[in-house]
């Protein structure tokens, strides 16, 4: 019996635990809703089903959330990646409307390296600020999501550049083995950067130089470097995150791409485990928290809710979410251990609902 | 606090000015020559009454900016002001419209914000979660009442509202608002407050080291919840000048308007640290901001997405303006 208690305790306090029960919680909600919420298909070798596109649609997110949760590791935190989404985006576009030949690949290869050098700089850019200059992370990049929204207007000249090529928009809404692959990109991304920071070190000294910065150099880190590094990394995710959703509807609206993309960002990061002190970085739980963000969103517009009443709804999981991972809330109520789950979450929702 | 008083330095020149006043001088400095651009470029410019225009089209940014002055001062932030200076306009507009008595509307919009700025004051305290996600959640739990309210825009047409819009006091041959001179006031209080009071000292105090600030038995609990309050309530007052000011109430009104509110707080020279900074700082940093639009304005060849780009670049060199001054190290 204490075995069984004690494995339940366990599971419980993993830190995945509650973001997985709501994300749960909210699939069967869809499939009590929706029977047909569940299906997958397939129709000429590819994949449809709701499922699918909740997977899809949170492509974007989740590649905006992996750079993020490195930028949030080092204890920093990248509030220009809505911004710097638009600039890519935009750049790409500007491009490719600018050829005679829209569905050349040559073209498109070209543009999407173009813009993605751009957010290289724009990242850079962030970098030598915080790393360099050494001004706090929410400022630093404060300036580039407030500049960066104008800059996105300014190459776009004010207009929404609409483009019709093929291969680019395959970025958004094209298959590649039964899967949309927009999937696939964002599931190498997730591999590549899981390899790369869980296979070497190069994950724990990211830890270590959000834990202690000095610290990490006096041991030998070049802190700076790291510091530098994940900005750079986070406007690339970001960049390939703008051709995404600029592919989805083959236009870039510098006013409209990546709009709040990285408060989702951050609560996707926060949804998962990560805390923003830094110092920890959980990247499976990153990936959840976007998927529960995004299944939020669509659940919201299949049961014909208003789709701007989902704020209510994001703010209250949200808060509910934050409330039970936090260590000073799971304290005051572990006393009352006897009945753990149902007075958990009422009190977190009437905190919120006071006000209405 | 973190500098020692001037009298207390042997060998100070008079005229050395302190690190900390630095950065304010330096905006209002910028002020001085942006306004000199202006009268120098425009004709128009020179005449008084655009400087009343700049706290007519502001007085709202210039309220909530006062608030937030008070959060950022104690180290912390709040997104949420932007959403409920809509919800505010929302609410009167949509209670008004429903045939409340004004006074009665006037009391439960400016009682929502301080009580939802209480709730977040109390679970960032209380559960010691960070600032910055807790009013994102204030941010999108306010912004989802509004469309829940309605997800078009409620035109006001009470007496009271329209001629509060409409009333002009004259100052000569010019004139101002009333929201204009209730952001004047709101400035006043906040100042006083801020420099007179046990609360003032205890927000300096909090910003400067909290850890300090408990240990000398200073009531950090009390204040962190206060700051939130105060910029609720500063943010509900907004709500309300907002909607003297366009008369209506819209559910996308003012988004993004933290930003500006952020940019304008750090432009008049209040560190994001937090200990340090004034509320005249504040008052100077929003008159830049809409100084910049007015040149714009006057300009016309220049698109607005140079304003943007402008606010950027000034935010840029003040940033690194506070970090050369070096008023703190970390």
């Amino acid at each position: 019996m204490s075995t069984v208690r004690a494995r339940a305790a366990g599971v419980t306090s993993h830190r995945l635990f509650w973001p997985l029960v709501v994300l749960v919680l909210l699939l069967v909600a869809n499939a009590v809703y929706r029977p047909s919420f569940l299906s997958i298909e397939l129709k000429n070798g590819h994949l449809y089903g709701s499922l699918i596109d909740i997977v899809r649609l949170s492509a974007p997110l989740i590649l905006v959330a992996l750079g993020m949760s490195l930028v949030i590791a080092t204890g920093g935190i990248d509030l220009s990646v809505g911004a710097v989404a638009a600039v890519a985006g935009a750049v790409a576009c500007l491009y490719i409307s600018e050829q005679p030949d829209q569905n050349s690949l040559g073209v498109v290869l070209t543009a999407v390296a173009l813009g993605f050098g751009v957010a290289l700089l724009l990242g850079a850019w962030n970098g030598i600020l915080v790393a360099g200059i050494g001004i706090q992370p929410i400022i630093a990049t404060l300036i580039l999501m407030v500049a960066g929204r104008g800059l996105a207007q300014l190459i776009a000249e004010g207009q929404i550049i609409t483009i019709n090529s093929g291969p680019y928009k395959v970025i958004g809404v094209g298959h590649l083995l039964t899967l949309p692959f927009a999937i696939v990109i964002a599931l190498a991304v997730t591999l590549l950067v899981a390899v790369l920071t869980r296979r070497t070190a190069l994950g724990m000294i990211i830890e270590s130089v959000g834990g202690n910065a000095e610290a990490s150099r006096l041991a030998g880190i070049r802190s700076r470097r790291i510091t530098f590094l994940v900005y750079v990394v986070s406007a690339a995710c970001a960049a390939i995150a703008g051709f995404m959703m600029t592919a989805n509807v083959s236009s870039a609206d510098g006013n409209a791409v990546g709009l709040w993309v990285e408060l989702d960002a951050i609560l996707a990061v926060v949804i998962g485990g990560t805390a923003l002190a830094g110092g920890r970085f959980y990247l499976g739980g990153t990936v959840v928290g976007a998927l529960l963000i995004q299944t939020l969103t669509t659940s919201v517009y299949a049961m014909n809710i208003d789709p701007q009443t989902s704020l209510l709804f994001k703010a209250v999981v949200v808060i509910v979410v934050c409330l039970i991972q936090a260590p000073a809330f799971r304290a005051r109520f572990r006393r009352r251990r006897s009945v753990p789950v149902t007075p958990v979450e009422p009190v977190g929702t009437e905190k919120e609902q006071v006000p209405a | 606090m973190t500098t020692t008083p001037l009298a207390a330095r042997p060998g100070r020149a008079w005229w050395r000015v302190p690190p900390r006043h630095v950065p304010v001088l330096a905006t209002a400095a910028l002020l001085l020559v942006m306004y000199s651009i202006g009268v120098a470029q425009y004709q128009a410019f020179s005449n008084i009454q655009v400087v009343f225009n700049v706290f007519i089209d502001n007085g709202f940014l210039l309220v909530v900016a006062v608030g937030m002055t008070f959060v950022i001062l104690t180290g912390g932030i709040d997104l949420s002001v932007g959403s409920v200076v809509a919800m505010t306009a929302m609410v009167s507009a949509s209670l008004l419209g429903n045939g409340l008595h004004p006074a009665l509307v006037l009391v439960i919009a400016l009682l929502l914000g301080p009580i939802l700025g209480f709730a977040m004051g109390c679970v960032i305290h209380f559960f010691d979660i960070q600032p910055f996600i807790v009013t994102l959640a204030g941010m999108f739990f306010a912004r989802g009442v509004c469309t829940w309210i309605s997800t078009t825009s409620i035109p006001i047409t009470d007496g009271f509202w329209t001629s509060a819009a409409q009333h002009r006091i004259h100052l000569g041959e010019n004139f101002v608002s009333v929201g204009a001179l209730i952001a004047v006031a709101v400035v006043a209080v906040a100042a006083a407050v801020l420099a007179y009071t046990r609360l003032g000292r205890n927000v300096y105090a909090i910003g400067g080291n909290q850890q300090s600030a408990l240990l000398m038995g200073l009531p950090v609990g009390r204040t962190k919840i206060a700051v939130y309050t105060i910029s609720g309530l500063c943010s509900a007052i907004g709500g309300i000048l907002l909607s003297f000011y366009t008369l209506s109430g819209a559910p996308l009104i003012a988004v993004g308007m933290e930003l500006d509110v952020i940019a304008a707080v750090v432009i008049g020279g209040t560190l994001l640290t937090g200990g340090s900074g004034y509320v005249f700082g504040t008052l100077l940093g929003v008159l830049v901001l809409s100084i910049i639009q007015t040149l714009i304005t006057f300009d016309g060849t220049l698109n607005s997405w140079w304003t943007k780009i402008v606010i950027g670049g000034l935010l840029f060199v003040f940033i690194l303006l506070q970090r050369l001054v070096g008023i703190r190290t970390k």
